[in-house]
Order: C-alpha cells, then structure tokens, then sequence
C-alpha cells in the first residue's frame, strides 16, 4: 500500500494584481488571474518532497471551488502531484470554513476509503483572499486526527509512522512529535516551491470532480444555508483623508516642498 | 448543561507559565466595552487553561483586567499547550455554561485554538477580526464614517455582534456574523483594542471546570520550546521606519535609506520585494507576511505597495510614499506622495532634514 | 477557427511567465552586458523540461504540442532574447531534424539527452562563404571506410561554444550542388573538431555564437542524418521550423518594448501630466500594438498549419518576415518613445533594439524570407 499524502489547495485572485474599485469597496475581479494560494504551494512542495524520498508515495490535491479551480489541481500536477480532486458544485458558493472544511474532510474520507486510507493531510497555513487560517484546523477536527500548525519544518519518520515538525511561533519556535495520522499547515518557511515540469502539463488528467450530492451532502448543510458564519457586508477603508502629492521641478524640490509640509503640521 | 443560555462575554485568557498573554488583557477591555450593549445581569468572564499554579495566576490577573468569573479548568497536562488539550479543556467549559460570545487572541495560540472549538460545537468563528460592534448604532457610524460601504440595506435592530476584519491582507474588510450557533465566537488581532489598567484589587468568582483530561487526548508531543531573537523588534518599536522596495534598485540602496534613518532618528526596514531580491535580510521585512508597525513616521521609497505590505503600515500614523510610478497602490494611502527618483529626493532629504528640525 | 488557448497552453504561459520573470529578466541586463552564456538558467529550463517540449514521452520530451513550445520561446524572449534562442535553436533546428530524419537508433541516442536538456545542439549550416546560397558549401564530407572525413569552416553558430551535438551539413557530392549536400551529427569531443571564438555582436550578446573548424574531422559513417544528398532538404525544412521560433522571439522582444514604453508613458509627465494624454503617442502606442497582434495571428496561423502536418514553409517565412520587422520596428519606437531613457543602457529598451535586429537576419535574412515567399506564386 501507498504512503498516501492530501494536500489542500485553494485557487485564489493574485493579490499582486488585485484591485479595490474606489467608488463601491468591491474587488475588481475581471482580468485577475487566479493563482495558486502561497501557501498551498508550500504545502504541495512539502509533499512532494516526502514524495522525493521515499518510494511509493502517492499525493493527491484537493480543492473545493467553481469550475476554473481545476487550473490549480493542473498545475499541482504539473508539479508532481499523482491525482487531483475537484470539489465543485453551485451550492457550494458562499461556504464559510466550518461547510468548506467539512466537505473537504468529507471529499478526503472518501477518497480514503476507496484508496486505503491517508497518512498525511498538508494544508497552507491560511489562504491570501480570506485571511482566515481555519480550514486546516477544522478539516483535522472533522476527520479527528491532531493537526500541527504554523509549521516551518517538516520530517517524516524512516519507519514512515510519525512526523517531527518545527512550528514558528510569534517570537518563539516549537519541535512537535506526532504519530500519523495527522494534518500540518504550511508557512512560507517550509521550503521554496518548484516550478512545474513540462512534461506533467500534457496529456490525460488525473483529475477526479465530485459534487456535493458525489459527496452525500445535502443543500441544507452547504453554501450559505448550511454557514455558522455569514458576510454581512465587505467594503474598503476611506482612503486616508489629505493625501497630498508634493509637487516639485525636481526631486530636490520636491523634498524641500515635503519637509516644509512635514514641519508645518507639526510631524517633524 | 444549562438549559438557559447566558448573555455572558467570554475571553479566552492565554497564559504562558501564569502571565496573560498581552492579548487576554486587551479583549478583556474590548469584553467590558461590549458588555455595556448586553442587557443587564451579562458577566464579563475569563476562560482559563493551565496547571494548578498558572492557572491560579492567571486567573487574579484575568480578574485584574476586569473579569467578574474565571471559568478555570486546571490539570498537569495543561501545562504547555497543545491543541488537544486546550481543546478539550474549553469545549468542557462551553458545553457547560453556554456563553453567549468567545473572544480569542489571533496568536498562532488562539488562531490554533478556535478553529478546532469551532468545528467540535458547530459554531460560526471570524478570524484575526480588527473592531467588533454590538450596537447596530455604533456600526452604522463606523460604517458611514471611515467606510465605503453602502449602509442602506443595514438591518438597524441587529443584535448580533458584527465582526469586522481584514482581507485580501487588509485590501478589503469584511463584517461577518453568526446568526444562529451559540456561542458567536472570533479571535481578535493583538495590539487592536484596548487593555485596562489592571486593579489586583479587584475580586472575582473562580468556578473549577473538570474537563477530564487524559494523557491519551493528547496526540501532539511538545519537544522543545526556545524563544527566538528577533531583530524585528526594533522594526516593531521604532518611531521612523525609511524602507525600501524593488525600486531601490540594488542592496546598495539600502546605505542610503540608512543614512536618512540615521538622520529622522529612525531604522531601516523593506518591503517583500526587497527582501525577495535578496537586497536585505527577511527579518526587516514590513508587511502582513514579515512585521506589521505602527511607526510615528513611515517612509516608503520605492515600494509600490503589496496589499501585504500595506496591511502592515496602515497603522503608521504619517506616511510618505516616493514612487516613480503615480499610478502604485501605496500613493492610495500615502499621506505624503512624492512623484519622483528617490535618489534625487532622499539625498535632499538627508541634506535639509535638520534645518526644518530645527527651525521654530 | 479557433484562437482560444486551451487549458494546457496557458497553463505553459503562466509556468514560463513565471519562470522568466523571476528567473531569467533579472539578469537579462548583466548577461548582455558580460556577453556570458546563462548556464544556470539554461540548467533550470531543462530541469523544468523546456528544452524538449515539442517531442515525445519515449524520448524524453515532455510530449507537447508545437504552439506550447513557440508560447515558451515568447515568453522567454519577453525577458532576454538570448535565453529564448538558446532554446529555439537547440529544439528546432537540431533536436527536431534528428527526431524527424534521424534513425531510430540516433533517435534512442541524442534525443533523451537532448529533450533533457543535458546536452545541447547546434546547426551548422552557414559558411563564410555561404550564407543564403546554400549551395555555395566548401564544408566537404568524405566517406573513408566506416568514417566520414570532414573539412571546412562553419561560422556564426548559435550555442556554438556550448552545445555538446552539431547537426553539420557539408558536401558529399559537389556536382550535384544542393542535391550534394548531407546533414552529419558531430559530437563535441570527435576528433578533428575545433570550436573558435565567440563572435562580438551587436545584440544578443548572451547566446553564445562561433566559428567552427573541421580539420580532418572523422566520425562513424551512421552519423548521417538522412540519406546522402538530402541535406538541403532537411536544412530547409528545418529553417521553416526554426523561423517560426525565430518569429516567436521576436514577436516576444515586441511585447516587452512595448510594455516598457507603455509604464513609462503612463509614468513620465511632460506638460502637466503623464505622457499617454499626448494623442501623437497614444496613437502610436496604438499602431505598435496593432502590429504586435497583426504578427501574433500570421504566427499562429504558421503555427496551426504546422500543427496539423500541412504545408506550412511559407506561412513560416511570412510569419518571420512580419515578425522581425515587427520586432525592429517596436523596439526602435520604444526608444524613441523613451528618448534618453531609452538609450540608456539602464534601460532595457535599448538591448531590446540590439536584440531585435538579428531577427531580420539569421535563420534567413528577411530578403531571404521574401525569396521563399515570392517563389510560392512567382
């Protein structure tokens, strides 16, 4: 039997490109691309490289999302990922992390009991749009096996019985010892992702979609219906009120301008 | 379990060897502040974890702070934390007394704390939340005042508590609520709101909860702690920060944002992109991802403005942006936009800093 | 018809996108500069598999489609023209020829290496004394028992100085001229074979280009490529390939000019505000990006009827016709648009415009292009 290793991937619009319109505080979507979230790529990465070392490790890429999310489980197999799962289905739209979390755990635990189990769950630390860092927790308490979060290094066992993991705390480090099964969150100081390789981008995909009823999930227990939490409103911060453009022939004057600012209000 | 549910506020109060986490002090203020919108005969209570010792501390400290009750749950296998068992320990306590809000602090503690509570009891959780209103009064006034929000369709009778936080790394807010779970719980950002002057005179209820914690519950073992030096305290304290971005150029530029640091009594720091290119160590790195500050003064020079790094100067009261592009994100919340080359408009800077210093 | 991407080539956009701003724009500007060869990136690009994408699974290749791997020489080009032909040359001009006329048994041996990336190839084609006229080649093979005996000189080689296989091609038959010619592999370390200087060029200044010289150079006779006499043939079918490569680069050095005048039009203000309110050069900015998605469509359309394994040489000569024109003309507006900024050498406009001038020269100089053109309907 297989080391078998999911990872939780979320596709997420790339905060580089990301826009606020001024006027309504509402994203500006349209020409956003959507990218794999950052720590979701350090969590692939770690898995790949258990992957790397020992033989027979299989690693499957998990995403909950609208059709285009299948462009995340593309490119975690184009890293080196063996298969992809795919959680897609309309009544899933507006899911807080406590219904995102239990249909993961849902879609992990069948896929599990089709393929002999999970030793190792990886998720990124939080995802860049929602900022929550709750899915991970919550998909190890639903499928009730420890988690290890925050965590900057990663070892699994020779035996491949149980993790050692180093988590980087607020000011403060921690080594940790589970046995497996259990579910870690990545940071960024886990590793550096690789690049995709060409040859995994051709050819047939090994990706697997399932909707929520796939899953036995009823529509009351889904999307907006089935959240403990809901969106009340989302907006953005007035800008600042006074943003002044120091005007200048040159840079020279223009600093002259600022200090003379600066001094008058009192601010140096 | 109560078959009445209480209006109490609960604080998760985090404790490392019997001292609040700086947090626990600052939500028990917020708790307090809430309080005054519950209807009377709602407590302000703390929520304590830890071995007899600590937990005992904590507790008069949590008391110190303002909270009426403790709810304590003490066992040697509480001594450090771990998931598991803190878990379990508060879980007890909520299915016991049923308050009617938790408020945890977003520390790696309570961000691992909260989700697994949440998930265990069904309940709705906002993370990392920056204000929290009861009164739909004092949102709606938040919401006109500072906000871009359209407030016509807000519902002015809601009792919820709305929990407002940042995302898009603080490019846009969200307000969330939990309209049926109980209790409605959140963890809150360190540093956001305000503790109280502790009073050790103050006296309260310490209720023991037995959560019957067993060696077996606990799945994670705890090899070692260490505390890490940091350099970015002196990031996170300093009064000017002059950073730079990809703009810079090179490392070299940095020699020139220190000589104005030196200058405006302050440090150097960068943004993502600069530490990226490997111009400057990851620990002067400013932003959601690296430290967030709050300086008299920030001065961001040649840095376009990541939605991360922008979450992590926002606080800065003054905020001075160089760019030769106008059209970079950091001149929308710049005080101070410089359209220009930095390395035309630092080294004036640097030459006349003391002459308007000076000047009455 | 049909211009919309699919799933897999865009994904190849964003991984080579990804890659070649991050790894290979940053130093685009010192490579020019030290004319040094990039081969730490050229390492990360075969470990990535970009140097065998058009080629099979069974030899190593990563089993893609044509228009990936012409997207990855765009995307490339866009941040170092030198990086995209070091690609080009090596997957068009002497991976493709062995994987299409080589034996099985030539295929088993170069491609895996090759697709790989381990080693890389050069095409020798080009003489001293030959260069559109083909036919004009001194470089003689002489057939000595088991062993061709080559002698002459081959001169401008891209990935001369650094590649490991050379697709050679040299006269077995004088008299029959053309049809005298015959493609040999020559190995790096055979005996006989001399790599001269880098040449010191204008732009490009990155790939590396040489002279070689075979003094009596002997190599098994199962190094022909194809039959004896087939050589122009498979040079020529070659270049229509390689031009197509060729076109993407350029179309690539275009886009990023381009977009390097754009940011700074948007940021440079003049007459109180930023340059992009002045309709002369929002009209120019205009034709410029016209031209840029004019040349994209010939080039996919070169692309399309390569695809499907129809006639394609002289869409391949057009589409490169267009495409370095494009290039040149782009490149020089970028630094016009730029003024002094654009010829600043710490700007990257100017390289581009150095870079961008070799498109209308090798692989067949845009006269050529006309030649091969002109003689489908003359």
């Amino acid at each position: 039997m297989s080391f078998n290793i999911i990872v939780c991937v979320k596709q997420v619009p790339d905060s580089d490109k990301v826009r606020i319109d001024p006027k309504t505080g509402s994203l500006i979507r349209k020409g956003v691309p959507g990218v794999l979230n950052a720590d979701d790529c350090n969590a692939l990465e770690a898995a790949l490289a258990i992957k790397d070392r020992f033989e027979n490790v299989h690693v499957t890429a998990v995403t909950m999302g609208p059709p285009q999310a299948r462009e995340v489980l593309i490119e975690a197999l184009a890293k080196g990922a063996d298969e992809g799962l795919l959680v897609c289905d309309p009544a899933l739209a507006n899911s807080d992390t406590f219904v995102t979390s239990s249909v993961l755990a849902r879609a992990i635990a069948k896929w599990a009991d089709a393929n002999g189990g999970y030793s190792l769950v990886i998720a990124g630390r939080e995802a860049s749009d929602g900022d929550t860092a709750q899915v991970g927790p919550q998909i190890a308490e639903r499928l009730d096996i420890p988690q290890i979060t925050y965590v900057s290094s990663l070892s699994i066992s020779d035996d491949m019985t149980s993790v050692t993991a180093e988590r980087l705390l607020d000011g403060s480090a921690e080594t940790v010892e589970a046995q497996l099964p259990c579910l870690v969150t990545a940071t960024k100081h886990l590793n550096a992702p690789r690049y995709p390789k060409m040859g995994n981008i051709f050819g047939p995909k090994n990706i697997t979609s399932w909707t929520a009823a796939d899953l036995q999930l009823n529509s009351d227990s889904i999307g907006l219906e089935g959240s403990a939490s809901v969106v009340i409103s989302s907006f953005s911060m007035k800008r600042r009120t006074g943003t002044t453009f120091v005007e200048g022939e040159n840079g020279s004057e223009q600093a002259i301008n600022l200090l003379g600012i600066l001094h008058e209000r009192h601010i140096i | 379990m109560n078959s009445e549910i209480s209006k109490d506020i609960w604080v998760f109060a985090e404790q490392t060897e019997g001292r609040l986490a700086p947090v626990a002090g600052q939500l028990l203020g917020e708790g307090a502040r809430l309080l005054s919108d519950m209807p009377a005969g709602a407590r302000l209570c703390a929520v304590v974890a830890g071995d007899h010792d600590d937990a005992a501390s904590a507790s008069s400290e949590a008391i110190a702070y303002g909270a009426s009750t403790v709810y304590s749950i003490e066992s040697p296998l509480l001594k450090d934390y771990t998931t598991d068992g803190y878990a379990k320990a508060v879980t007890a306590a909520i299915e016991e007394y049923i308050p009617d809000i938790i408020l945890y602090g977003a520390t790696p503690v309570g961000r691992d704390l909260a989700p697994r509570i949440a998930a265990r009891l069904g309940l709705g959780l906002t993370a990392d939340c920056t204000r929290l209103d009861l009164k739909a009064s004092d949102y709606l006034e938040f919401a006109q005042k500072e906000t871009t929000m359209d407030t016509s369709g807000l519902d002015l009778d809601d009792t919820h508590l709305k929990q407002t936080k940042p995302s898009f790394g603080g490019k846009l807010m969200a307000t969330m609520i939990c309209p049926d779970a109980r209790p409605q719980m959140a963890t809150v950002r360190a540093g956001v709101m305000d503790a109280p002057e502790p009073d050790y005179n103050r006296t309260g209820e310490i209720i023991s909860v037995n959560a019957d914690i067993n060696d077996e519950d606990i799945r994670i073992k705890v090899v070692s702690r260490e505390v890490l030096e940091s350099e970015s305290a002196s990031i996170s304290d300093a009064e000017v920060i002059v950073a730079g971005g990809r703009g810079l150029g090179s490392a070299e530029g940095f020699k020139l944002l220190q000589q104005l640091a030196d200058k405006a009594g302050g440090v150097v720091a960068a943004s993502g992109a600069a530490v990226d290119a490997g111009w400057i160590d990851e620990s002067m790195m400013v932003g959601q991802t690296g430290t967030i500050v709050s300086p008299r003064i920030y001065i961001a020079c040649g840095i376009s403005g990541s939605i991360q790094h922008l979450a992590g100067i926002e606080k800065s009261d003054t905020i001075i942006a160089i760019n030769t592009d106008p059209d970079v994100p950091i001149f929308e919340i710049a005080d101070y936009c410089i359209v220009g080359d930095l390395y035309e408009v630092i080294p004036a800077l640097i030459e006349h800093w003391d002459e308007y210093k000076s000047l009455k | 018809m049909n211009f919309q991407l699919n799933e897999e080539q865009q994904f190849v956009i964003k991984t080579v996108r990804d890659f070649a701003q991050r790894e290979v724009k940053p130093m685009a500007a010192e490579i020019d500069e030290n004319h040094r060869f990039p081969h730490e990136t050229v390492a990360k690009m075969a470990e990535m598999g970009m140097l065998g994408i058009p080629f099979p699974k069974e030899y190593g290749g990563a089993g893609g489609d044509y228009l990936s791997y012409y997207l990855t020489v765009e995307e490339l080009a866009k941040a170092c023209a030198s990086t995209a032909v070091i690609c080009s040359a090596h997957t068009s001009l002497v991976t493709w020829p062995i994987y299409n006329f080589g034996t099985e048994t030539q295929k088993q041996k170069y491609l895996p290496e090759m697709t790989s990336g381990k080693k890389l190839g050069a095409f020798c084609l080009t003489e001293p004394n030959a260069g559109t006229d083909s036919a004009k080649q001194e470089t003689r093979a002489v057939l000595d028992g088991d062993e061709y005996v080559l002698n002459g000189i081959k001169t401008f080689i891209t990935n001369g100085g650094v590649a490991d296989v050379f697709l050679v091609f040299a006269m077995t038959d004088r008299t029959k001229k053309n049809k005298g010619i015959s493609a040999f592999i020559v190995e790096k370390d055979d005996p006989g074979f001399y790599v001269g200087r880098n040449e010191r060029k204008m732009g490009i200044c990155a790939s590396s280009t040489v002279s070689l010289t075979f003094k009596n150079c002997r190599i098994p006779k199962d190094r022909l490529v194809g039959r004896e006499g087939q050589g122009f043939k498979i040079a020529m079918m070659t270049l229509d390939g390689g031009r197509i490569g060729i076109a993407a680069q350029s179309l690539g050095i275009a886009e990023a000019a381009f977009d390097e005048a754009l940011n700074y039009l948007k940021t440079r203000k003049q007459f109180g505000g930023p340059l992009t309110k002045q309709q002369a050069l929002q009209f120019g900015m205009a034709e410029l990006k016209t031209e840029i998605e004019a040349t994209r469509a010939l080039i996919y359309m070169a692309i399309d009827l390569k695809e499907r394994g129809l006639p394609y040489s002289e869409y391949a000569s057009m589409c490169k016709l267009k495409a370095a024109e494009t290039a040149m003309h782009v490149t020089t507006k970028a630094v016009q648009y730029m003024a002094g900024y654009g010829y600043s050498k710490d700007y990257p406009v100017e390289r581009m415009m150095r870079d961008a001038k070799v498109t209308e020269i090798y692989e067949g100089t845009s006269e050529v292009q006309k030649l091969v053109i002109s003689s489908k309907f003359i």
